[in-house]
């Protein structure tokens, strides 16, 4: 074509980015890898071809990781950590920073090779993944820094096992890695088969860097050899990929004490209200569903179109749809580049195929003759009954839907197993900043959409995962107390001595709490409590799986709790305190006759200064402003979990208790406790305190009974978001396996129970809470 | 018969586009306008990233931009001569053996803009050429002298010659929210161009906000607004790519419901070959291609052709070029 035809077609042309420097690299490694284990690379063994999705053609053989390779890997971490550890905040930050430097003078070769192995645009690899990479390096350089000063009550957790997916291979292996090296952890990290290459380039820069050996460990392989790695004499799993998955992660770990935390699925909303500025609402779009082929765990894939615009909206946006331009990745004018392998195509494919319902729309657009490609799709006109309204596609498809209402749209937003992330488009500052809270999401964008910071901690709620990733928030996931509590050992209960005659001849029935309201239990079955010598104390019921139902449903229906001020639930907590204080010598006494000590006082007296500390802190347990790098404020508000079923400790029968509901009820949660099991009577009583301190019904339910027959069906209850146990009973595999079902946050301290003595408000504080991001970029 | 060649010298330069009649002022329309900055810098700020063009593409794409341009020459010291040099360049505006090489023979830029007082010399200058003379009007660059004798300066310019008229809107009416009287004063303006096409300036770095860029846009295509400008070139902000992005979506809207195509110029400030193909990539992605021809699409600008003929010797000889091997205009 002559210079003249392209002056009169103005057609975009090629512009090729050079693969020639990044084929180079692999050529000069040979291509072939082994993994990179003590700071060098094994020789590569049997493995698997690494393939561009946009050609088929291999790139690579890598090595499928052997459980030996894993053990050696882990082995390396291992004896790698305490001195990594030792170096101190400071000597880390300068190996953080030589890998931000590195990474920034390499960013290049980084991206075409990202682009090569994964099939996204080039554009987004140099302009996003890369730099987003290397800020999170900088950025936790300075938590390395700071550390100390900052967090002096945080520890190293170990060895950290860590796998990433392939929809971002480098920006998650930072978001991973960064973190945990900074806090001195050492790790061994597992990339996605279809993607390992930059983890393997990254590897070559922490040698550059003169990273200490075996600090950064990488093994390659498919899933089995994540397997071995969580299943690998490792202190935590750090997890990005599939639900489906995280929750056999969830499963395998299950009391084990390796720490978790899991970025999981999503089935975000993308809200726009009749007041938005429509055009820039479906510019955003782009960002949000056509942003790495729509492989984006938290892509804004459910488009909510307020009634009255939806015509117009569907229409701008089909016409935007019409302007995307597909191709080969390396082309720089690409908007959408390959899915990342046949096998993901398939799936893609194969789910709008399955799917009958509203209407589909894909610009007319031809498709290279090779390679995964998929077009920009629109499904307009779904209901939430419809799969696709529920299910991750994780592909380039845009599904929708109106709403009439903003109560509406949030009730549309909300129902969905997921809480990843939303947006919200609306030029109203009331309406945009009444709706945030509102969504169950960790994330939230208002006028925008997949904005990320390391300042700003990402992760979800619900069956989105647990845990954030960068800011402060973040992390909570690579540290721990440095206090140690002491090792668990069951708490028996005495026996009655052969015809025991009740201590008070006039019957007093300690019922179960539920809804504010004194409960039998269902089963209508009974267990006498005796103290230490054999003397009949009284009679508990026995809680069944009924009343855990009962329990939940009435903590769910508590939610206004969950909405009132700070102020309000810190004069609560004074006014429990007060009460409590009024009966301080018979609850000692009570603490006493069950538990033959004489510390009764003391627990009393300890209980009530949690009470005062919770009040404290119920309107100071302040969120975040972060300083993002652009013209916005990322809001860190503190959320409630929501409803919590905690299993109480049994050693401590008042303050085991106390310590746990006062932070949990003062941040906004609702409570689902058992009490202790050995020593109950003294929750019985302790009721009666709540009942007349204003608590509103539901808030906190008391059940009574025994911590096998409750774990279960607590600790598996959908209608819950988090579970606790401190129980001296054998539960914490129960616990946790159960948490499966609906990714509930779990924390189950019974490996080492804490000494209630000290006063663990800040943890209790951090636990209670869920750190929201709410992204307001501004401007006029 | 000079008449007649004016006439059709407005054809060849204004295609067969139907002229915007304009339409009754719509304040509901004008008032549900929201342009949320953010969001539109950030679409701003990406495009770049998005849109690459190379090699011969990209010496096409530029010379599109010579085509497409208002060469301008608005200063207190112009002469006849100075204005008679400018218009050689425009007749002119790449050096001969090049556009050979490129096989472009013949280009000349769109347009070229003065004073009023110089469009007599620009007229005679460009006489043989289908290159229009625009002249800046109303008052140029505030548009504060007595309206009367604003109207009157439109139908002078014209009865000189000049068969582009870019008239400066008053501000005040904007900040004020009084979108009657812009639009009065708009159709005004319009009313005494006659033949002559019109092209509002918004001077949009006066206008406070994007939102507001937005509602002087609609009003102005509502009075019958030919183009509408960005700038005068001598406020301290000129055309930027999201006052741009905001004025072709007014453009978009207006056409979406009223089927009239409007014209759209960015002013000042746009000096490097670089940055005109971003815009034209704006234009491209945001209004279609159709609006890539100067009887829809112009460039206001002074030293952006220097910068274009550099790269386009370097184009075809692959070595960087110097300002001193291209004729000054």
């Amino acid at each position: 074509m002559t210079v003249k035809e392209k002056f009169e077609s103005m057609d975009y042309g090629p512009a090729p980015e050079s693969a020639a420097e990044a084929l180079a690299w692999l050529v000069d490694q040979g291509d072939r890898f082994g993994h990179y284990i003590n700071g060098e690379f094994t020789t590569p063994g049997d493995g698997f071809e690494s393939r561009n999705p946009a050609t088929g053609e291999v790139l690579a053989t890598l090595s499928q990781a052997t459980q030996a390779d894993v053990e050696s890997a882990v082995k390396a971490a291992r004896s790698a950590q305490p001195k990594w550890e030792k170096l101190g905040g400071p000597g880390r930050a300068k190996y953080l920073y030589a890998l931000a430097r590195l990474l920034q003078k390499h960013s290049r070769l980084f991206a075409v090779l990202e682009t090569l192995d994964n099939g996204k645009p080039i554009r987004e690899t140099r302009d996003i993944d890369v730099p987003l990479a290397q800020r999170h390096f900088y950025y936790h350089a300075g938590m390395a820094q700071l550390m100390e000063s900052e967090l002096p009550d945080a520890e190293a957790l170990g060895v950290c096992g860590q796998i990433i997916p392939w929809n971002f291979p480098l920006l998650m292996l930072a978001w991973k890695v960064a973190p945990a090296i900074a806090m001195g952890n050492t790790v061994v990290l597992k990339p996605a088969e279809y993607t390992s290459l930059t983890a393997l380039l990254f590897a070559d820069i922490c040698r550059q860097a003169g990273l200490p050996k075996g600090v950064v460990n990488i093994v390659t392989g498919d899933g089995s050899v994540g397997e071995l790695i969580v299943n690998a004499e490792v202190d935590k799993i750090a997890f990005t990929g599939s639900t489906a998955v995280g929750r056999k992660i969830r499963e395998a770990t299950a009391g084990t004490g390796k720490a978790l935390t899991l970025e999981l699925g999503g089935k975000s909303p993308y809200i726009v209200f009749d007041d938005a500025d429509i055009d820039s609402a479906v510019e955003g779009l782009v960002d949000a569903i056509w942003f790495n082929q729509g492989q984006v765990c938290c892509a804004g894939s459910r488009l909510l179109v307020q009634e009255g615009i939806a015509p117009r909206f569907y229409k701008k946006l089909k016409a935007r749809m019409d302007k995307l331009r597909l191709g080969h990745p390396l082309d720089k004018s690409i908007d959408i580049g390959a899915l990342v392998d046949p096998v993901q195509l398939d799936t893609v494919a194969g789910m709008v195929k399955a799917n009958t319902a509203g209407e589909t729309y894909q610009p007319e657009m031809r498709l290279p003759h090779q390679g995964c490609y998929f077009p920009p799709t629109l499904i307009e006109g779904l209901s939430p009954a419809d799969t696709l309204m529920q299910e991750e596609i994780f592909g380039p498809v845009l599904v929708s839907c109106t709403f009439r209402t903003p109560a509406e749209a949030v009730e549309l937003a909300n129902n969905t197993r997921y809480g990843l992330a939303a947006s919200v488009w609306s030029e109203n500052i009331n309406l945009a900043l009444d709706i945030a809270p509102q969504l169950a999401a960790g994330v939230i964008w208002i006028n925008g959409t997949n904005m990320f910071d390391a300042a700003a901690g990402f992760g979800g709620v619900r069956e989105s995962g647990f845990g954030r990733e960068g800011g402060w928030e973040g992390l909570s996931a690579y540290t721990r107390e440095k206090t140690k509590g002491k090792a668990r050992s069951k708490v028996a209960a005495f026996e009655g001595k052969p015809g025991s005659a009740p201590v008070d001849v006039i019957d007093r029935t300690a019922k179960m709490y539920i809804g504010g309201k004194q409960a039998r239990p269902d089963s209508g079955y009974s267990k006498s409590v005796y103290g230490p010598k054999g003397d009949l104390l009284g009679q508990v019921g026995l809680a069944n799986r009924k009343d855990v139902r009962n329990a939940v449903e009435a903590a769910a229906g508590a939610k206004g709790w969950s909405k009132t001020t700070g102020h309000l639930r810190a004069q609560i907590l004074y006014y429990i305190g007060e009460n409590l204080s009024a009966r301080a010598a018979e609850f000692a006494h009570r603490i006493d006759a069950m538990t033959g000590k004489k510390s009764g006082a003391k627990e009393v007296e300890a209980s009530i200064q949690r009470l005062f500390t919770a009040a404290a802190w119920a309107d100071k347990y302040d969120g975040q402003a972060h300083g993002v790098p652009m013209r916005a404020v990322a809001l860190a508000m503190k959320e409630p979990v929501g409803v919590i079923g905690a299993l109480c400790a049994d050693d401590a029968p008042l303050l085991g208790l106390v310590s746990v509901l006062a932070p949990a009820i003062a941040m906004g949660n609702r409570m689902v406790m058992l009490a202790s099991e050995p020593f109950p009577l003294v929750a019985t009583d302790f009721y009666q305190v709540l009942e007349t301190s204003d608590l509103p019904g539901g808030v906190v339910n008391i059940l009574t009974g025994s911590a096998d027959e409750i774990a279960g069906p607590l600790a598996s209850h959908m209608n819950v978001d988090a579970v606790w146990s401190f129980s001296s009973s054998d539960v914490a595999e129960t616990v946790e396996l159960a948490s499966a079902s609906n990714l509930k946050r779990s924390w189950v301290a019974n490996a080492t129970s804490p000494d209630w003595s000290v006063d663990h408000s800040r943890k209790f504080l951090l636990e209670s809470t869920e750190v929201k991001n709410i992204w307001v970029p501004y401007g006029e | 018969m000079e008449s007649q060649t004016m006439e059709h010298r407005a054809t060849e330069a204004h295609g067969d586009e139907p002229r915007n009649p304009g339409m009754p002022l719509d304040l509901d329309w004008v008032a549900a306008v929201q342009a949320n900055t953010s969001a539109i810098e950030r679409r701003c700020g990406t495009l770049p990233g998005r849109r690459s063009v190379k090699k011969d593409n990209q010496a096409a794409w530029l010379l599109k931009a010579i085509t497409c341009m208002d060469l301008t020459t608005l200063s207190g010291d112009d002469t006849e001569p100075r204005v008679r040099r400018l218009c050689a360049k425009a007749r002119q505006p790449v050096r001969p053996e090049m556009l050979k090489a490129l096989g472009m023979e013949g280009i000349t830029t769109g347009a070229v803009c003065v004073y009023h007082d110089m469009i007599p010399a620009a007229v005679e200058a460009l006489k043989g050429t289908n290159i229009p003379v625009a002249a800046v009007s109303t008052g140029f660059p505030a548009g504060l002298s007595p309206f009367h004798l604003r109207v009157a300066e439109i139908e002078e310019s014209v009865r000189a010659g000049a068969t582009e008229i870019d008239i400066v809107i008053s501000r005040r009416h904007v900040l004020s929210g009084n979108w009657q009287a812009l639009y009065d004063e708009m159709r005004a303006f319009r009313q005494a161009c006659g033949e002559a096409h019109v092209k509002a300036i918004l001077a949009t770095g006066e206008l406070g906000s994007l939102r507001n860029v937005a509602r002087a846009s609609l009003v102005c295509m509502m009075a019958g607004a030919d183009f509408i400008k960005t700038s005068t070139g001598k406020e301290s902000v000129n055309a930027t790519l999201p006052v741009s992005l905001v004025m072709i979506r007014a453009i978009r809207d207006y056409y979406e419901r009223t089927g009239f195509r409007v014209g759209y110029k960015p002013a000042g400030g746009i000096s490097k070959a670089k940055d005109s193909l971003v815009y034209l990539a704006l234009i491209k992605e945001e209004l279609g291609d159709r609006w890539l021809q100067p009887d829809l699409f112009r460039f206001g600008a002074s030293s952006l052709l220097g910068d274009i003929e550099r790269q386009l010797e370097h184009h075809i000889t692959g070595a960087y070029s110097a300002g001193h091997r291209h004729a000054m205009g």
